[in-house]
């Protein structure tokens, strides 16, 4: 797992240096919040019942663009056959690469929460830690698929349209489990979400076994 | 490009054996059987003409692409298996220079070593860029690097952990005469200090001087293997070949 680590410890070097990924990705989650909250036009009363949805709606299509910067850092100069013939188990690329695609989504979760509480006049503090919880187990399990299939895509010529293509139906569980989750941490707390949290571990335990399982085939030719 | 030292080496089964190596890509054969062994203290150059599987054929020994067919045995271990460890005796130039854009050739050099877990990294890194003649670049990007530069940054990647066997995919290309010389006396140094070595090029002029044995690559097989000749010899036999599609 120390490959892992140089690995992830390079994304983030290079990330603060040219902050590209983080800043494109904060645009795009504000853009987008702003498109969805004006839409809506929501009433203060029905802001709870809207929150979620904005929220992980945001989160999917910024988190899309964040991980498929991640990847194409390594297409540039062939890096990722760099990776591949270097002692590391490929296992350890994907560790290195989640790793760094769950810390840019984190920040940018950072960013988008309180601004989907300014906007929609939701006072989040009293349910923030089990918010946070259901934030962290989403953010695992949309990484932990979307590296996997962020390596796929970037081999391929329609990239950019590829990797929505291929994601996005097998992250509607997510998209469910996370939606449903912060609705009931929302209306009462964590104690209310057990189904919802059930089905967000299972989710990322699945799909990040399946990405330590398969990342060597699907970057070896 | 400066003085690096150089590991020495003991006596070890060939480090590279290929046995009807085959490759296809969406049922073309770019390798059709390729039969080849290179021992441990020989520089092999492979010459081809363009679309003649050179590329494809160090991708396959650096055990980036699988064959479809054959076997290779890279220090008698089978490279399907492909064990991390195995990774570690090989150093690979390719077209491209594996080195990411808005790092600095020290930084990517010193991710390198990391990867490879080189030991007194820092200072193996600051001899390699002093050889490839980049201490002052070596701070800088490379996204702002010419063709040259990037190359000997390359150069300096793929010997970064003492490899056994280097595999170099036109290692010539970008650099100026001064560069050439030097890179020269290095790959023979490394000869001579046992390492093996596999070359592709196109300038027989650069490579005849040091190949202890030329393969000519043609429509995927080894066409012709030379002892160690001089540049007319070689460019002789590489037309009598290609012209005769043999």
């Amino acid at each position: 797992m120390r490959g892992a680590l140089v690995i992830f410890r390079k994304d983030l070097s290079i990330e603060w240096r040219t902050r590209e990924g983080v800043s494109s990705v904060l645009v795009l989650g504000l853009l987008l919040l702003v498109v969805l909250t004006v839409a809506h036009d929501a009433p203060p009363e029905a802001a709870p019942a809207l929150a979620p949805s904005v929220l992980w709606a945001t989160f999917l299509f910024t988190g899309l663009l964040g991980v498929q910067r991640g990847f194409l850092l390594e297409r540039e100069n062939d890096c990722l056959a760099g990776l591949l013939v270097s002692p590391i188990d490929p296992a350890a690329i994907y560790v290195g690469k989640l790793s760094a695609n769950v810390a840019l989504l984190a920040v940018m979760q950072l960013f988008v929460v309180p601004l989907v509480g300014l906007f929609l006049h939701l006072d989040l503090m009293p349910v923030l830690p089990a918010l946070l919880i259901v934030l962290a187990l989403g953010n695992f399990g949309f990484a932990a698929l979307a590296t996997l299939f962020a390596a796929i895509s970037v081999r391929v010529r329609a990239r950019e349209v590829m990797l929505p293509l291929l994601l996005l139906p097998l992250l509607v569980p997510l998209l469910i489990g996370t939606v449903s989750a912060t609705r009931s941490v929302l209306a009462g707390g964590l104690a209310l979400a057990t189904d919802a949290v059930t089905v967000l571990v299972a989710f990322d335990v699945i799909f990040a076994v399946a990405g330590w399982l398969l990342f060597a085939y699907v970057v070896r030719d | 490009m400066g003085d690096v030292g150089i590991r020495g080496a003991g006596g070890a089964p060939p480090p590279l054996v290929a046995e009807g190596l085959v490759r296809a890509y969406a049922g073309v054969r770019v390798l059709a059987g390729v039969d080849l062994t290179v021992e441990a203290g020989e520089t092999l150059a492979l010459l081809g003409p363009n679309g003649a599987g050179k590329t494809t054929l160090l991708r396959v020994f650096a055990l980036l692409l699988r064959p479809s067919a054959g076997r290779l045995a890279l220090f008698d271990v089978d490279a399907r298996s492909a064990p991390p460890a195995l990774r570690r005796r090989l150093g690979y130039l390719a077209h491209e220079s594996f080195c990411y854009p808005d790092l600095s050739g020290a930084e990517n050099l010193t991710f390198h070593a990391r990867l490879f877990r080189v030991p007194a990294a820092r200072e193996r890194v600051d001899a390699l860029l002093a050889w490839a003649g980049l201490e002052t670049a070596g701070r800088r990007p490379i996204r702002f690097y010419s063709r040259g530069m990037s190359q000997r940054l390359a150069l300096a990647r793929a010997l970064l952990h003492d490899p056994d066997l280097l595999l170099l995919d036109e290692p010539f290309s970008g650099l100026d005469p001064a560069a050439v010389e030097t890179l020269q006396e290095r790959l023979v140094a490394l000869r001579k200090a046992g390492r093996a070595i596999v070359l592709t090029t196109h300038d027989l002029d650069r490579a005849a001087p040091i190949a202890t044995r030329t393969a000519i690559l043609h429509r995927g097989r080894i066409a012709s293997v030379l002892d160690s000749r001089g540049a007319d010899d070689v460019a002789a036999a590489y037309r009598a070949v290609v012209a005769g599609g043999r």
